[in-house]
C-alpha cells in the first residue's frame, strides 16, 4: 500500500499511482476494508429485516430504538478491546455493572436523601451518585487488573470469580430488591427520556462534522510536514465528505423520529398548559449515544495517540518484547481493567437510567455479549490487534440482529441460537480475512 | 588490562543458579571501547544467561557489574538501558503488530507538546536512520511480522544506533538471515566498532565469530574455560575449548 505511493517533495498534491481506473482510485481512498466488510454486513442485516418487516425495521423509530438499545454493550466493548488486544479477558463486566448500579441506586435512594439528609430532588444527587459508581467501577476493576498483573492469577479464574461475586455483592447490597424510582436527571442519561431534541442535535451534528474535517486535514498537514507521504486530496475530501454525510444523515433520521402526541399532550398537563394546537417536536439525539461518542471518541485517542495505547498493542503483540523495551507490563495490566471497570459504570448509569430503576438481574448475561460485540467488531483473541470502532459496530450488529428476528416473530430459542451462530461464523471470516491479506 | 584502559564493561565473579545448577559459575569478563568480544559454547554452556544479567533480564546472585570502571546496579531491562545497554535478541524482540517506527521507539516515544504519540516525527526518524542502515528499507508503514528476518533485524539494530547505545549486546544476530542479510549485519558490527561502541556477540558459528571479533571467551557449564585474541588461537584451538573444556595455549605454557 504506502510503499507504491511516491515521495516527491513539495506543497503540490503527492499523488498514489494507479489513480487511473476505478481501482485505483479506490485503492487511493486507503479505506479499511474490515470496516467496509463490518459495514456491509450490518447494511444487509437491515435490509433484510427491512423486507421481512414490510420496512417496520428502517423507520426513525426501530433506528432510535436500536441506538439507544446498543449503548450499554458498545461502551463496556471499547473497554473489552483493551483487555483482549493485552491477551486478558474480562467475564466479569455483567456483574460488575451490578454492582455499580446497586451503588449508585443506594446513594441516590437511600444514603444521599435518607442518611446524609440532602432530600429528594437535590440538583447534586445523581452526580454524586455517578461519582460513587465510578469510584466503585474503578477500584473493582483495578483490584482484577492487581490479582491479574501483579498475582499472576490467569484473568479468566480473577473474572470467573468475579462474575460471581459481584453479581452477588449486588444482590446483597439491595437485598435482591429492586431499587427506584431513579433521581429524575440521573435517568436522561437512559436514552428516551433525555435527548437534546431537533436543534441541539444538530449543533452536535455540525460540531461532529467539523472535528471531523479538522481531524483529517490537520493529520495531513502534519504528515506533510514530516515527509511522509499523504493519499491524493481529492481522495482526503472524498473521505471527509462520506463521513459529514454519515453523521448528519444519521442526526436527521433522529430528528424524523417525533414524539407522540400523547406523551406531549401529557407533558404540557404536566406543566400546567395547554398543548398549541398543530404542535409537533422530535426526540433526536440521546444524550447516552452522545455520552457513548464520547467514549469512542477518548477510547480511540488513547489507543492511537498516546503511550498507554502503543503499549497496550505492543504487550498484546509481543509481551518478552514489550518487557524488555522497559514498559512496565504489570502496571499496565492494572490500567487496562481499571478503565474496563471505570466503563462498567458508565454502563451501569445508561443501563439503570433506562429502565429507571435498579434491578436485581440487571447486566445478566452482559459479558457475552460485550465480548462478542468485541470479536465480531474484528478484535482477536490472540492478543495484538481491535478496534475501537469495530466493536461499536460489533455491538450495533448484535443488537440489530436479536431486535430484527423479535420483530419479525422468530422465536426467543431460535434468536439465540442464531446470535451464537453468528458470533462464531463472524470469528471464521476474520480468520479467513487474516490469512488471505497475510494477517491484520 | 589493554595498557591500563578502564574497560567499558567489568563483569566481575558473576553467579546465578537456577533450582541447585549452577548456570554462570564465578564468571569474569571484561570488554573495551571499539571492540568486538564473543562469547562461545555449547547450548547451554551460560552464555546467554551470563549476558542477561547485564541486560537486565535476570539479577545475578552475586559479583559485580562496573561500567567505565562504576559499580552499577541493574536489576530490569529499563536500568540497563539507563546505562546505555542495548541488546539484540535472538528471538527477534519486536512487537510484531507493530510498524518499523513504533518498534524503533517502542518504550521511548516522541511525544507532541500536550503528551501525544507523535508518530510522524517518528516515522521521519526511522526513514533517516534506516537510509542510513539499510537502504533498500521501504515498508514503514506495515506491521514488521511481513518484514524479512534481515529488515527486521535491521530495525532492532536501528533501534540500538538511534539511542546512541555504548554498549550492545548482540545475541546470535544472524541466526534467522540469510547469506546476503548475514553479511549486511557484519558491515554494521563492523561500523559500529569503529564508532567506538562494545559489542559482546553470542554465537555458535566459530568462523563467523574469528572474522567478526576481537577476542573471544569460551564456556562450559557456566564456567569461563579462556578469552583468547583471535589472532592468536586457530578455529581448532577454539572447537577444542569449547568441546574438551581445556585450553591448549595454557596447557602449553
Amino acid at each position: 500500500m504506502a510503499e507504491t505511493t511516491s515521495t516527491a517533495r513539495g506543497d503540490s498534491d503527492r499523488r498514489a499511482p494507479g489513480s487511473g481506473g476505478v481501482k485505483g482510485a479506490f485503492g487511493a481512498l486507503q479505506l479499511d476494508t474490515r470496516l467496509l466488510g463490518m459495514i456491509g454486513a450490518f447494511l444487509i442485516i437491515c435490509v433484510v429485516f427491512n423486507v421481512a418487516t414490510d420496512g417496520r425495521f428502517l423507520t426513525p423509530r426501530n433506528i432510535f430504538n436500536l441506538t439507544i438499545q446498543t449503548v450499554s454493550v458498545a461502551l463496556m466493548a471499547t473497554g473489552m478491546v483493551f483487555v483482549i488486544v493485552t491477551r486478558h479477558i474480562d467475564l466479569s463486566v455483567g456483574a460488575l455493572l451490578a454492582t455499580c448500579s446497586a451503588v449508585m441506586a443506594m446513594v441516590q435512594t437511600r444514603i444521599l436523601p435518607e442518611t446524609l439528609g440532602l432530600g429528594f430532588g437535590h440538583p447534586l444527587i445523581p452526580w454524586l451518585a455517578i461519582a460513587a459508581g465510578c469510584i466503585v467501577g474503578l477500584a473493582i476493576g483495578a483490584f482484577n487488573g492487581w490479582l491479574i498483573g501483579y498475582q499472576g492469577i490467569p484473568a479468566f479464574i480473577v473474572t470467573l470469580g468475579g462474575l460471581l461475586v459481584w453479581r452477588y455483592v449486588a444482590w446483597y447490597l439491595t437485598n435482591g430488591q429492586t431499587i427506584g424510582p431513579l433521581d429524575d436527571t440521573f435517568r436522561k442519561f437512559g436514552g428516551i427520556s433525555g435527548t437534546l431534541g431537533v436543534t441541539g442535535s444538530w449543533i452536535v451534528g455540525v460540531l461532529a462534522v467539523v472535528a471531523t474535517i479538522f481531524t483529517i486535514f490537520n493529520g495531513r498537514r502534519r504528515k506533510i510536514a514530516h515527509d511522509v507521504t499523504v493519499k491524493p486530496f481529492w481522495a482526503e475530501c472524498v473521505v471527509a465528505a462520506i463521513m459529514a454525510a454519515g453523521i448528519l444523515g444519521f442526526i436527521a433520521i433522529l430528528n424524523a423520529y417525533d414524539i407522540p402526541q400523547r406523551v406531549l399532550a401529557r407533558n404540557f398537563r404536566q406543566a400546567g398548559t395547554e398543548m398549541p394546537e398543530g404542535y409537533t417536536a422530535s426526540y433526536g439525539l440521546p444524550i447516552s449515544v452522545l455520552v457513548l461518542i464520547g467514549v469512542a471518541a477518548i477510547m480511540t485517542m488513547v489507543a492511537r495517540r498516546t503511550r498507554l495505547g502503543r503499549y497496550i498493542f505492543a504487550t498484546g503483540g509481543n509481551p518478552d518484547a514489550a518487557e524488555l523495551s522497559g514498559i512496565n507490563t504489570r502496571m499496565l495490566t492494572v490500567k487496562v481493567f481499571a478503565i474496563m471497570g471505570l466503563l462498567c459504570a458508565v454502563s451501569a448509569v445508561v443501563a439503570s437510567a433506562r429502565l429507571a430503576n435498579h434491578t436485581n438481574d440487571i447486566g445478566t448475561l452482559d459479558e457475552l455479549r460485550v465480548i462478542a460485540a468485541a470479536v465480531i467488531g474484528g478484535t482477536a483473541l490472540s492478543g495484538g490487534s481491535g478496534t475501537i470502532y469495530g466493536a461499536i459496530l460489533g455491538a450495533l450488529i448484535m443488537q440489530s440482529l436479536q431486535s430484527g428476528m423479535a420483530m419479525v416473530g422468530v422465536d426467543a430459542p431460535l434468536q439465540n441460537i442464531v446470535v451464537g451462530a453468528v458470533l462464531v461464523l463472524a470469528v471464521w471470516i476474520d480468520i479467513q480475512y487474516r490469512k488471505r491479506t497475510g494477517g491484520d | 588490562m589493554r595498557n591500563g584502559e578502564t574497560p567499558l564493561v567489568e563483569l566481575k565473579d558473576m553467579c546465578i543458579s537456577f533450582g541447585g545448577v549452577h548456570a554462570v559459575d564465578h564468571v569474569s569478563i571484561e570488554l573495551y571501547p571499539g571492540e568486538v568480544l564473543g562469547l562461545l559454547g555449547h547450548n547451554g554452556a551460560g552464555k546467554s544467561t551470563l549476558i542477561k544479567m547485564l541486560s537486565g533480564a535476570y539479577k545475578p546472585d552475586s559479583g559485580e557489574i562496573r561500567i567505565n570502571g562504576e559499580k552499577v546496579e541493574i536489576s530490569n531491562p529499563r536500568d540497563s538501558r539507563r546505562h546505555n545497554i542495548e541488546t539484540i535478541y535472538q528471538t527477534l524482540a519486536l512487537a510484531d503488530n507493530l510498524n518499523a517506527s513504533s518498534n524503533l521507539f517502542l518504550g521511548r516515544e516522541i511525544v507532541t507538546p500536550m503528551g501525544f504519540l507523535n508518530d510522524d516525527a517518528m516515522e521521519a526518524e526511522t526513514r533517516k536512520i534506516m537510509a542510513r542502515l539499510n537502504p533498500n528499507f521501504q515498508r514503514f508503514a506495515e506491521p514488521v511480522k511481513s518484514l524479512s528476518g534481515g529488515q527486521r533485524q535491521s530495525v532492532a539494530i536501528a533501534r540500538a544506533v538511534y539511542f546512541n547505545a555504548k554498549i550492545l549486546i548482540m545475541d546470535e544476530p544472524t541466526a534467522a538471515l540469510g547469506v546476503h542479510e548475514t553479511q549486511m549485519v557484519a558491515d554494521l558490527i563492523q561500523e559500529l566498532k569503529a564508532q567506538g561502541l562494545g559489542i559482546f556477540l553470542i554465537s555458535h558459528d566459530t568462523r563467523e565469530m574469528m572474522e567478526l571479533c576481537d577476542r573471544v571467551s569460551v564456556m562450559k557449564n557456566g564456567q569461563l574455560i579462556g578469552t583468547e585474541r583471535v589472532e592468536d588461537v586457530t578455529e581448532d584451538d577454539i572447537l577444542s575449548m569449547i568441546i574438551m573444556g581445556r585450553n591448549p595455549r595454557e596447557e602449553a605454557a
